[in-house]
């Protein structure tokens, strides 16, 4: 595993579209084996933070190092660092379980050895033959998870994993996550809608509003944060007038 | 580790063939659509025994049971077969060819009624005064009838092929309906099943995010599209066998030219609509918007590149704009090899046209072209 104090080392950046100002100015720094969470309203600028630190968008101004190696000079080998689950990724229908895991397995050059390790890490071995479009929302969500650590990641960027899912499987995610930082020191970014996973999950919560960075750290930390708020929502009502999720 | 079963390129192809054949509706318009196309039209247009002529009869008796024309009436009645309000005239001929006429004594207003809707070709109004033809002289099919009818009601059956002295029939093979349709439909699955097999699967790809969910792997992008032509490559060519092989075995329908030069020509086709759907393809995300895009490219080249009928009845000025149409290269050379005999030499240029179109809009695409 790479040496460096930072696993992702985000240096003031600034993206805009057309005339919008997704991101304006952001930094930010995450330790390996280090949990986060990402939270703000639509158009606060999550995703195209995000999407920055996966490689997809490129900071018009500013500096992202995954690993102490930006992008630009070190797609391939970056791309082997990071696992991703997108919110709406829909998988093929008509492919199973186990064909999909079995062809995003083959980007990384890995057999079928470790395609089964995975069904048995996110408990789906009974669901391998089942074609994509008869999977359940959780169980579309957990082979999403399963293909994302499909090569050990160092960093896993997670859109909002657990959304739709009833408490027992959402607990099965969490426990999953947990378990990787246990025996991997995964780090995680993990953009979500609720406070407790969150807080269950994460070390630190970073709330963006408007393309700038509002508040950081523990949540805690953040809730003491201008006089002891009871929630998030509360706190960002105090900060900006606004619910944190309208 | 290394088994050909673990690479990338292997699985994306196995992938997007499983998902081509899992569906039955792609079988269905792949394979038996086209077929029943080709059976159907085939049937409807290629004639068995002769032309078959209809006419309307139209008289100023309510009751539609005499005829007022004594010529016509008289003539009817001595060489048709009556049946109701109908008769029905065979005409017969072996340098000519047989036909037969069908008149049916009715209202005018049903006359017209027929016409409209194609059962009949010429409407003729029979009076005490004598017979009056009444039909569009732009239509070549009407205007014959009027010929043989006015013909064989003015100087008897005995007129019809009288001048066979002249008359050579030609008894050449690839001259049916069949055998000028049949080319133009394998152009035709090829332009289709290309389009939307793959112009439909990367938008729609695009729009579930699964594109991007890819290209956030070390997959290389080329192996994507890659596996994708070829998978639609090798469904393609099942579909054309099939076709083939209904039309030989059921139309009879034979390659008098050179097989090497129809697959040269096949793979062509192929890579010209396969660059096109890249093209097409290239930056929308929204299946809606993709789908119109779809049919604009596809439908007017389905229209006027001489799949069902012959494009040259449009006008003379538009004419070398088709020629050049990759359908109408495909169709056109596809019916060269099938019905005349053509072989390399005589379609090269074709191949090679489609070819460069193939290879610059996928070109194109790719510059265009948008992951995420």
């Amino acid at each position: 595993m790479t040496e460096v104090p930072y696993i992702v080392e985000v240096r003031k950046v600034k993206k805009s579209f057309k005339e919008v100002q997704a991101v304006k100015g952001v930094s930010l720094t995450i330790k390996p084996g280090e949990f986060i969470a990402l939270l703000g309203p639509n158009g606060a600028g999550k995703t195209t933070l995000v999407e920055m630190i996966e490689g997809i968008q490129h900071p018009d101004q500013g500096e992202i190092f995954i690993a102490g190696k930006q992008w630009k000079s070190h797609r391939h080998e970056l791309h082997l660092l990071i696992g991703l689950s997108l919110q709406e990724t829909r998988f093929m229908d008509k492919l199973t379980a186990y064909e999909t895991m079995r062809l995003f397995a083959s980007f990384y050059k890995l057999n079928s050895n470790r395609v089964d390790e995975i069904f048995t890490l996110i408990g789906l071995d009974d669901k391998k033959k089942a074609f994509v479009d008869n999977l359940s929302g959780g169980q579309r969500q957990k082979l999403a998870l399963g293909v994302a650590l499909l090569n050990n990641p160092q960093i896993l960027l997670l859109d909002e994993p657990t959304t739709g899912l009833d408490p027992n499987a959402r607990r099965e995610i969490w426990n999953i996550l947990l378990d990787l930082r246990k025996r991997q020191n995964t780090s995680l970014i993990l953009t979500t809608h609720y406070m407790e996973e969150a807080e269950y999950l994460c070390d630190r919560i970073v709330i963006m509003d408007q393309g700038n960075i509002l508040a950081e750290g523990t949540l805690h930390e953040i809730l003491t944060l201008g006089g002891g708020h009871r929630s998030l929502d509360e706190l960002f009502i105090s900060l900006t007038g606004r619910h944190l999720y309208e | 580790m290394n088994k050909i079963t673990n690479h990338q390129l292997f699985r994306l192809i196995v992938a997007h063939f499983a998902e081509i054949i899992r569906e039955p509706a792609v079988i269905f318009w792949g394979v038996v659509f086209p077929i029943l196309m080709a059976w159907g039209l085939g049937i409807a247009f290629t004639q068995k025994g002769g032309a078959q002529v209809n006419l309307a009869i139209v008289t100023s008796d309510s009751n539609h049971k005499k005829l007022h024309d004594p010529k016509l009436f008289s003539f009817l009645e001595a060489n048709a077969v009556k049946k109701d309000s109908s008769f029905s005239l065979a005409l017969t001929n072996q340098k000519l060819g047989d036909t037969k006429l069908s008149y049916f004594v009715t209202s005018s207003s049903n006359a017209f009624k027929m016409l409209k809707k194609g059962e009949v070709s010429v409407i003729i109004e029979a009076d005490s005064t004598g017979s009056r033809y009444y039909f569009d002289p732009a239509n070549a099919e009407a205007k014959a009838a009027y010929r043989i009818a006015s013909n064989v009601s003015a100087y008897g059956i005995a007129s019809y092929g009288s001048n066979q002295q002249e008359i050579r029939p030609l008894s050449l093979s690839g001259t049916r309906y069949i055998d000028f349709l049949i080319p133009g439909l394998l152009g035709m699955g090829i332009m289709m099943a290309s389009c939307w097999g793959i112009s439909y699967t990367i938008i729609d790809r695009r729009s579930k995010k699964l594109l991007r969910r890819m290209v956030a792997t070390p997959m290389r992008k080329s192996n994507l599209l890659f596996a994708l032509i070829t998978a639609r490559f090798v469904m393609n060519l099942a579909e054309a066998l099939l076709l083939f092989l209904f039309a030989w075995l059921y139309f009879g329908v034979k390659i008098q030219g050179s097989w090497p030069a129809l697959i040269l020509l096949f793979i062509a086709g192929n890579i010209a609509f396969s660059g096109i759907s890249i093209l097409i393809s290239s930056r929308t995300a929204n299946s809606e918007v993709g789908n119109g895009i779809i049919n604009a490219i596809v439908t007017p080249m389905m229209v006027v590149s001489g799949v069902f009928f012959s494009y040259h009845n449009f006008p003379d000025w538009i004419i070398p704009a088709i020629q050049w149409l990759p359908l109408t290269l495909i169709a056109d050379s596809f019916r060269n090899i099938f019905n005349e005999g053509a072989g390399f030499t005589d379609v090269w240029r074709e191949a090679l046209a489609l070819t460069s179109m193939g290879i610059g809009s996928f070109a194109m695409g790719m510059k265009l072209f948008k992951w995420y």
